[in-house]
C-alpha cells in the first residue's frame, strides 16, 4: 500500500509492479506510474503527447 | 536471446509482452526512451546488448527516430524504420495500400482549406477528415454538410499545428456497424476481431465492443498485402467490410495494442508475438 500522489489515499500495487508501469488510482481516478519498486513510489504519469502512437 | 524493450509506459500490452519473454528465460532489457541518449556512431551501452529491441513507445516521434537509430546501429528492431515511417502518416499510409493495389477507401490530400473544400464538395456528403498523424480517432471529423466543413476547415486552419494545414480527406465507408482489427507478424494473422458501435468511431479506444472474427481467404490475402505494403512487422491492419466488394483497407498501425484483442479472442498475443520474435531473431542475426 501507498499512497497517492495526487488525492493521498491508498493505493494497492500488484505483488509483480514495475517501474514505468501506469497504474490508476482507485479513489482520484489519476493514472500514476511507477518509478521506483522497492520500495514502491508513485508519481502522476506524464500527460498524453500529441502524438500517440497507434 | 536478450529483448530490448523500448518504452515510456508499460501498459498492459507491454506487461503481458514483459511477463511473456521472461516466462521463457528471455533476458529482458527495458529502455526507457525518455533516459536513452542517441548518438550518432555508438549505442547506448544497454541497447547494444540487445540481439532485438522491441519499439513500444507511444508517442509517433519517438518511435520514428528511436527505431531509425536503433536500425543504424545494427540492431534488429521491430517495428523496423521504414515501416514505421510509412504507418505514422496516414497519407504515406494509403500511399503505400494503393500502390500495392490493396482495396482502400477513396482518399485525396490537400495543402489549402480552399482546396479541401472542393474535395470534400466533389466527394459528396458525409465524408471524412482526418489529421496525418494521430490515433485513437482522436481529431477525425465526418462531415456530414457544406456548414460543417467549412467551419471545420476554418478551426484546422486556425488552430491546428502544421500537421493539421495537410488536409486528408478520405470517402465515408457504409460498413455493417463494425469494422475489423487484425493484428498480424509479417502478415500472418495472429488474432482478428470485429469492433462494433453506434459511433461511427468504432474504436476500441472508444468503447466498441469486441467479437473474434474468424478471417476468409480474401482477408487473408489482403491482410498480407497490406502488410508487405508497408514494409512488415508486428502489424494492427484495420479492415472494413464493403458488402458485395468485399474489403477495404483502412489504414496499418505499427504501435499495436493488443490487449482488446486477447480479452476478446481465445488467443494469447503476447505469446504469439514472442513466439514470431523467437523465430525472427536467430533469422535477422544469421542475415
Ligand atoms: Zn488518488
Amino acid at each position: 500500500m501507498v499512497d497517492c500522489p495526487e488525492c493521498g489515499g491508498s493505493v494497492t500495487l500488484h505483488d509483480d509492479a514495475e517501474t514505468g508501469e501506469i497504474i490508476d488510482c482507485g479513489t482520484c481516478g489519476a493514472e500514476l506510474e511507477v518509478i521506483g519498486t522497492d520500495p514502491v513510489e508513485l508519481e502522476t504519469a506524464p500527460e498524453l503527447e500529441e502524438d500517440w502512437g497507434e | 536471446m536478450r529483448v530490448g524493450v523500448l518504452y515510456s509506459r508499460i501498459r498492459r500490452d507491454e506487461k503481458l509482452l514483459l511477463n511473456e519473454l521472461r516466462s521463457r528465460d528471455h533476458e529482458v532489457a527495458k529502455l526507457d526512451v525518455r533516459k536513452l541518449r542517441f548518438a550518432l556512431d555508438e549505442p547506448p551501452a544497454e541497447l547494444a546488448e540487445c540481439d532485438v529491441v522491441l519499439d513500444r513507445c507511444l508517442a509517433t516521434s519517438r518511435s520514428l527516430y528511436a527505431s531509425q537509430f536503433v536500425d543504424s546501429y545494427g540492431v534488429p528492431v521491430v517495428n523496423g524504420p521504414e515501416t514505421a515511417e510509412v504507418c505514422a502518416d496516414k497519407a504515406k499510409n494509403s500511399l503505400a495500400l494503393s500502390n500495392a493495389g490493396v482495396p482502400t477507401p477513396r482518399t485525396e490530400v490537400a495543402f489549402t482549406k480552399e482546396t479541401a473544400m472542393e474535395i470534400i464538395e466533389d466527394f459528396g456528403y458525409p465524408c471524412v477528415l482526418k489529421p496525418v498523424v494521430g490515433s485513437w480517432g482522436r481529431l477525425m471529423a465526418k462531415i456530414d454538410s457544406r456548414s460543417a466543413a467549412e467551419a471545420i476547415l476554418e478551426h484546422k486552419a486556425t488552430l491546428g499545428h502544421y500537421e493539421h494545414k495537410v488536409f486528408y480527406v478520405q470517402e465515408f465507408v457504409e460498413k455493417p456497424g463494425r469494422d475489423i482489427r487484425v493484428v498480424a507478424t509479417d502478415g500472418e494473422p495472429v488474432a482478428a476481431m470485429t469492433r462494433t458501435s453506434d459511433h461511427w468511431l468504432t474504436n476500441a479506444a472508444k468503447g466498441a465492443t469486441a467479437e473474434p472474427f474468424e478471417l476468409d481467404d480474401e482477408a487473408l490475402d489482403l491482410v498480407e498485402r497490406a502488410s508487405e505494403a508497408v514494409g512488415g512487422g508486428l502489424l494492427g491492419v484495420d479492415l472494413m467490410e464493403t458488402g458485395e466488394s468485399g474489403y477495404t483497407v483502412h489504414e496499418v498501425n505499427h504501435t499495436v495494442e493488443f490487449k482488446a484483442l486477447s480479452d476478446a479472442t481465445d488467443v494469447d498475443v503476447a505469446a504469439r508475438v514472442v513466439d514470431w520474435l523467437e523465430t525472427k531473431v536467430p533469422a535477422e542475426v544469421s542475415a
